[in-house]
């Protein structure tokens, strides 16, 4: 067993609530730490990574997944940009597998799965879907259906069997299961807590999210997750240039 | 699933050898049938399909498998676009399956993968660059560089969770063939990866065929 929370400083200096089916973004800054909780079990949190200086730098599913020889995501993976860069790290994780391949639900998926909730008749009970959700709060940055690429779901597994097809495992994520992800370079967060589209539940499922910030602490030489594979090795050293010489910037 | 085709090359409207380390953007109009034809064996074809009326809708790949409910592509799979439409059906392939998770070189991503000082090596993304720069009538830009299939690719998933480069299951003559089910702007970058076993650390020359 690692030593629990040593990558943290000090206590949480800011705590929130995100209901189910709804959408939020902030910009966090390096060596600080998000922690996403799963407060009721069954959560899907949608999310997705862009460089605020440069948001032509996005989160990159493929580079991540292939430069660490990994399907599922966990602790001691680390994020990566299309630019070789890391936007975090997952220096804790008490869940064991989340997804990012299964992408996220649009109006017609969630229409024809759970039904159609409008504001109207609902008022914030309505449906979202996580398309949608995804392009309110890029269009907060200027951002557009363009810049959306592959994302997180936080808390969903997706497997798959020997001959690729694909499963949604039910009951992945407990009551308080939690995933912690280090910042290694300063990152617009854009996440939704949408259904994950392949959940099968029958009743839209509402599953509120409570995410903590903390300071990160110093990274120790023996780092978990920097020293996972050489390939995380190298993208520390990118990181580091970024810092060095162009002071997080272009 | 192995499907052979019935088109005769010599009945083509359009052939095309492109070398590795080069690119292809060509519009293929709906009801067209494309054949991207492995001329040597085991080369990767990184490509991505964009509506003609309207880039901003693409292939997604990740649509793509979801609904098909399997990670990987072959006869019988339809691409979709960002927006739930169907861009292309796989209608014939003779290699048996083909990659959409490993996504595409880029240099930047060359340096994590194996080594810093392979940076200014040609990559995939770097072809991509260089075909929207030079084809200002579609109006696209990096943002519009997405998840890409890789043709004749083997990226094996293991159900614990892995991930593997494995080697190639194409070879010298195998083909995979899309009918088009709208208009589309097909860009390919043939891949020149000096640095992955799967094509043998040799990239070769594949052909596109278009049938009306």
């Amino acid at each position: 067993m690692h030593d629990e929370y040593s990558y943290l400083s000090g206590s949480a200096f800011f705590s929130d609530i995100i209901p189910g089916g709804a959408h939020w973004s902030l910009t966090i800054k390096r060596n600080h730490v998000l922690r996403l909780i799963d407060i009721e079990g069954g959560a899907n949190v949608g999310m997705l990574f862009y460089n605020p200086a440069n948001p032509l730098e996005r989160y990159n599913a493929p580079d991540t997944l292939k430069c660490q020889h990994t399907f599922k995501l966990t602790r001691g993976h680390c994020l990566y940009s299309d630019m070789g860069r890391i936007f975090c790290s997952i220096v804790g994780d008490s869940c064991g597998w989340h997804d990012t391949v299964g992408g996220t639900s649009n109006k017609a998926l969630v229409k024809k799965r759970w039904g159609e909730r409008n504001y109207q008749q609902y008022r914030n009970d309505w449906y979202l879907n996580g398309y949608d959700s995804f392009l309110v709060e890029l269009a907060k940055y200027g951002l557009g259906r363009k810049d959306l690429a592959a994302n997180l779901n936080w808390f969903s597994k997706i497997a798959t069997d020997d001959a690729g097809n694909l499963h949604f495992a039910t009951g992945n994520s407990k009551a308080g299961d939690y995933v912690d992800l280090r910042f290694e370079m300063d990152t617009l967060v854009i996440f939704n807590t949408c259904p994950h589209p392949m959940n099968p539940a029958n009743e839209y499922p509402k599953k509120p999210l409570r995410y903590e910030l903390f300071h990160a602490a110093a990274r120790a030489a023996d780092d978990y997750c920097e020293h996972a594979c050489h390939e995380n090795e190298r993208g520390f050293i990118n990181n580091a240039l970024h810092h060095q010489c162009s002071n997080g910037g272009l | 699933m192995i499907v052979t085709s019935q088109l005769q090359p010599t009945d083509a409207v359009f052939r095309e050898v492109i070398p590795a380390g080069d690119y292809w953007m060509h519009v293929v109009k709906k009801n067209q049938v494309l054949r991207i034809l492995d001329l040597e064996g085991n080369q990767a074809a990184d490509t991505l399909f964009y509506a003609a009326h309207d880039p901003g809708e693409r292939y997604s790949a990740m649509d793509t498998i979801r609904e098909q409910g399997n990670v990987y592509l072959s006869a019988g799979t339809k691409l979709l676009s960002n927006e739930g439409n169907v861009m292309l059906d796989i209608v014939a392939d003779t290699c048996g399956r083909h990659d959409t998770l490993g996504g595409a070189c880029a240099t930047e991503s060359n340096t994590v993968r194996y080594a810093l000082d392979k940076k200014c090596m040609h990559a995939c993304r770097d072809s991509w660059m260089l075909a929207v720069a030079e084809n200002e009538q579609f109006g696209m830009s990096k943002r519009d560089i997405t998840h890409n299939i890789n043709f004749f690719m083997n990226v094996p998933v293991t159900p614990d969770g892995g991930l593997t480069f494995a080697d190639g299951i194409s070879d010298a003559g195998k083909y995979v063939e899309l009918k088009a089910m709208m208009d589309v702007i097909v860009l390919i970058s043939n891949c020149p990866q000096l640095n992955n076993p799967c094509n043998a650390y040799n990239p070769t020359p594949i052909e596109v065929l278009i049938w009306d």
